[in-house]
């Protein structure tokens, strides 16, 4: 298990995941405490306000805006069909008659005898929250949503695009230094999720999404091909709402970054398993991460009396492993040597506070307490 | 009042100072942050208030809180006098603003969100291009925390601010924070529509009414609709974070937004000293740059353009080139991409090399240039104005809208945030401001030495005395004076530019040249001051005209007076390898980096 120092990622085997799963506006919750529900399965519904369409009616009808109601054939709160006639002039010659027809079906909202604007209202749209995961309601918010629980494997990566997604779990590199090509995409990865190694490029993304793959799971990838996946430069980590017809979750950062052992070897342990993805990231106070949940027990969905783990709640110690991730040691792997109390000057000259950091060779390097990430032996 | 406590929550830290009054004069003595706790699990901000004032108390050993209660009045080495507070927590104030023309009352109600420390998330204005639906589909989906409708001048058109009306009525749109309470809306346009206006929101919204933020086109009137966010940001916006209730009944004067205090600061010091000022605090997320001249407030906020979370969007904003030409040395584009993009999502690291130090301050140059281009452009004066000329000014090239923001009557930049204020040089901050903001003439240029200007700004509403005081003597770090060419000096390398005397306060006289394209510094300590009279070549400006020579008494800094001869807009090589060298000569000139 793996508890970030300050960006608070974890990858755990075996742990309780609850999610929240609420509609955008008031609705109705279709499901009760306690039901055991799939992924697939819809547990509230609303209906979204339609589309406001606003037409300058006394322009149209050549009359003054105090006028506009006299001329009306319908009022507020009316239902109007598509071309239907909704106001006309009354002239003593016919010929002059102008008429206003609906350019939608729907209601009309409001009628303004100050603007001479007629606005209108689309029918409301029906959407639905599915339960994301397989597992239990354990908690109902009324009119707003669920709470989901379930025990799984749970992985945070650090940034993904696209959003949810659900699919068997496939590895398709044999080692996490492995780059994912194009030749390891194979039409059995239909509608599954795959994982990579260390780096994926933007043609193997988009071979990928013609093989019907529903989500990657790679360590590191470039920002240029981001930004040709996306067709524009991210400027702020706030996704999720990618239409890109997939989703991405790199565990590791930008550039090629090989997988951290212990997620590649904890993805591959649960091969073939029903897996939940969500590509969502934003990164701002309340940060969110991208996640990776893979239930247990998918027919009983148990979620009590199990051993679980639970993520570092304590400081750092000598001994500890860590990653660190930033330059110039970005990625590397090792233990805590010491832990010195005063701050100490780094290479910028800023005076900061440090650990020392050994590695498996037995080389040492010193870094920013703030540049490393604590992660589980 | 001789023993104030004051936070300032931010997003993500809360920083605590205490202030003392010795020997006569208030000064900040001890500081102490933690954590802010508005989010899981603790959601209660009040903790990490607690927990800031307990390192305080460690550090100070003056004893502060019993159990949960601030104790006061303060006696002998117990309690204090009052506490104050500023907030961002939780993204601060968002706000929309709406108004019928978008260079006239839009732009004014914009000003007046901008003013009272808000975030402005969208203008909407009739005539904004966008389709009614358009405007409508984005008022519902952006939920703000309020939004400020204005429109008209008093006995104006009445139809396209009830028009904005109709549409917010239409969006129905829903506070950011609590699913169950009405927006706030604040109404600040004629009040020949008010009437009409509370027929269509009062329904559908909280809905306030003020004084109209633009009375007639020649005046705007900003103050009363800022006091009136400020008072719903507190009751609405406030009440609904986690602890803040909590918190608001321990201050001994209303909580503000962390912005609007820096902002009142700015405007004691510019007021006190009858200075000019501009001031830009660069966070992770946002850069906010205040001037005042005279006068005129005004404020921006940039609110994605920081040096963490925003980091990718200065690159996208600014494009990959303008970064590119601030760098040092040479370095692979998609190398420079992807270490930006690893900064973004691993926000809180820092740079551990001296090449990454200098992307880090190459980025920043760009993120301070792109806010102060969208300050300029905001803090203007009020178009659609009929004016009068008299004959001096039919000579000038003055059109109604032109930036306020003169550089050449600028009498002070004060620099804030992470990337300024703990630079490991000194003179680092000093080249980042001037290459980004590129004074012209004679400015003083400062930093905040440890971001407490929000707690001094809320503190200026209880007590002025003690706020300007520490100001001065502990916030403010000095770094000397600018000497630089006016807009539109450009030249030849190595054309002979400027020649100098500075009678320095030692009694000795420095008398040099310099060539055009160079950066020279002479070192002038912080308190002291000397009189420098600058002779231009005949092609260049200093600020008197070409070739017009200027006297005028200069102070020192930690850096000193710094005489920049590099052109405004600074000309940089066209080519690679020569602009390195470039920059890497100035860095040196200035002492910026180690060897």
């Amino acid at each position: 298990m793996t508890h970030a120092y300050t960006p608070g990622l974890r990858i755990a085997e075996r742990t309780k995941v609850t999610s929240q799963r609420v509609l955008p506006l008031l609705g109705d919750v279709i499901v009760k405490k306690g039901d055991v529900l799939k992924a697939e399965d819809v547990v509230a519904r609303t209906h979204l306000p339609g589309k406001v369409h606003a037409i300058n009616a006394v322009n149209r009808l050549g009359i003054q805006p105090k006028d506009l109601r006299e001329y009306m054939l319908k009022k507020e709160g009316d239902s109007v069909r598509k071309d239907e006639p909704i106001a006309e002039t009354k002239p003593w010659v016919k010929m002059l008659k102008a008429v206003l027809h609906s350019p939608i079906t729907g209601t009309i909202e409001s009628i303004s005898a100050v603007t001479g604007q007629v606005l209108l209202r689309e029918p409301p749209k029906p959407i639905q929250v599915h339960a994301h995961i397989d597992g239990t309601v354990i908690e109902v918010m009324e009119k707003e949503g669920v709470v989901m629980e379930t025990t799984a494997t749970f992985i945070q990566g650090i940034f993904g695009v696209g959003g949810e997604t659900v699919g068997e779990l496939a590895i398709a590199v044999n080692k996490p230094d492995d780059i994912l090509t194009a030749d390891r995409i194979l039409p059995a990865h239909k509608d599954k999720i795959i994982v990579g190694g260390s780096f994926i490029q933007h043609d193997v993304i988009d071979k990928a999404k013609k093989t019907g793959v529903r989500g990657i799971i790679v360590g590191g990838f470039d920002d240029e091909d981001l930004k040709k996946l996306l067709g524009y430069d991210l400027g702020v980590a706030i996704t999720g709402s990618e239409e890109i017809g997939i989703t991405l979750i790199i565990t590791e950062g930008f550039g090629k970054i090989q997988m951290a052992q212990r997620t590649f070897e904890l993805l591959k342990s649960r091969t073939g398993a029903k897996t939940s993805i969500n590509g969502a990231t934003q990164i701002r106070a309340g940060v969110v991460r991208p996640e990776i949940i893979i239930p247990h027990n998918t027919t009983t969905n148990k979620t009590s009396g199990e051993e679980l783990d639970k993520p570092i709640d304590r400081g750092m110690e000598i001994g500890d492993p860590v990653r660190i991730i930033r330059v110039p040691y970005f990625g590397k792997i090792g233990k805590i040597k010491s832990l010195p109390f005063t701050p100490q000057k780094v290479e910028t000259e800023a005076t900061v506070r440090i650990l020392d950091v050994e590695f498996p060779d037995g080389s040492t390097a010193t870094v920013p307490r703030t540049n490393i990430e604590m992660i589980e032996a | 009042m001789n023993v104030i406590i004051a936070t300032d929550c931010g997003s993500t830290t809360t920083k605590a100072i205490l202030i003392e009054k010795k020997d006569g004069v208030y000064r900040q003595t001890f500081r102490g942050e933690s954590p802010t706790t508005v989010e899981a699990p603790f959601e209660d901000v009040t903790r990490g208030v607690l927990n800031a004032f307990a390192e305080v108390e460690e550090l100070s050993g003056r004893k502060i809180l019993d159990g949960e209660k601030i104790i006061t009045p303060a006696q002998g080495n117990i309690g204090v006098d009052i506490y104050v507070s500023t907030s961002s927590a939780g993204g601060g104030l968002q706000m929309m603003v709406a108004g019928a023309v978008k260079t006239m009352t839009a732009e004014s109600a914009q000003r007046a969100a901008l003013g009272a420390g808000a975030i402005v998330m969208d203008v909407i204005a009739s005539n904004d291009q966008r389709l009614p639906h358009e405007k409508i589909d984005r008022i519902r989906h952006l939920r703000p925390d309020m939004i400020l409708l204005s429109g008209g001048t008093d006995g104006g058109t009445v139809t396209h601010v009830v028009e904005l009306a109709e549409y917010i009525s239409a969006a129905n749109p829903k506070p950011r924070l609590g699913m169950t309470f009405q927006l706030p809306v604040i109404y600040a346009g004629n009040k020949e529509a008010r009437e009409k206006i509370k027929e269509i929101l009062s329904k559908k919204a909280a809905l306030n009414i003020t004084d109209n933020i633009r009375p007639t086109l020649e005046r705007e009137n900003l103050f009363p609709a800022r006091q009136e966010i400020q008072k719903l940001f507190l009751e609405h916006v406030m009440a609904q974070a986690p602890g803040y209730k909590k918190l608001m009944s321990w201050t001994g004067a209303p909580i503000m937004p962390t912005p609007g205090a820096v902002g009142l600061i700015m405007q004691t010091i510019a007021r006190k000293n009858n200075i000019n000022v501009v001031g830009v605090d660069i966070g992770g997320a946002t850069t906010d740059v205040f001037s005042v001249y005279g006068e005129i407030f005004n404020r921006t906020v940039s609110a994605n353009l920081g040096m963490s979370y925003s980091i990718s969007n200065v690159l996208a904003e600014a494009g990959l080139e303008n970064i590119l030409r601030w760098m040092p040395f040479d370095i692979d584009e998609s190398d420079l991409r992807n270490r930006i993009k690893n900064k973004m999502i691993r926000p809180t690291t820092i740079p551990q090399t001296l090449e990454e130090l200098k992307i880090e301050q190459a980025i920043s140059r760009e993120a301070l240039r792109v806010s102060f281009e969208q300050h300029k452009s905001l803090a203007v004066g009020l178009k659609g104005v009929q004016r009068e000329r008299d004959i001096s000014e039919a000579f000038k090239q003055e059109v109604p809208g032109e930036t306020l923001v003169d550089m050449l009557k600028l009498d002070l930049l004060v620099g804030s945030g992470g990337v300024l204020s703990h630079a490991p040089r000194r003179s680092q901050a000093m080249l980042m401001m001037i290459d980004a903001f590129q004074p012209e003439g004679i400015t003083r240029i400062a930093v905040d030495s440890i971001f407490m200007m929000p707690h001094l700004g809320v503190l200026s509403t209880v007590n002025e005395q003690a706020a300007t005081e520490v100001f001065e003597k502990d916030c403010l770090i000095h770094l000397g004076t600018c000497v630089s060419l006016v807009k539109g000096n450009t030249g030849k390398l190595q054309e002979k530019c400027i020649s100098y005397k500075i009678a320095m306060p030692d009694g000795n006289k420095i008398e040099e040249s310099l060539l055009y394209g160079e950066l020279r510094v002479r070192p002038l300590g912080i308190d002291q001051t000397a009189e420098i009279e600058v002779l231009p070549a005949k092609n260049f400006d200093v600020g008197a005209g070409k070739g017009k020579p200027i006297i005028k008494k200069i102070f020192g800094g930690v850096v000193g007076i710094v005489i920049d001869t590099r052109g405004k807009p600074i000309t940089l090589a066209k080519d690679k390898a020569s602009r390195v060298k470039q920059l890497q000569q100035w860095a040196k000139a200035i002492d910026a980096y180690p060897e």
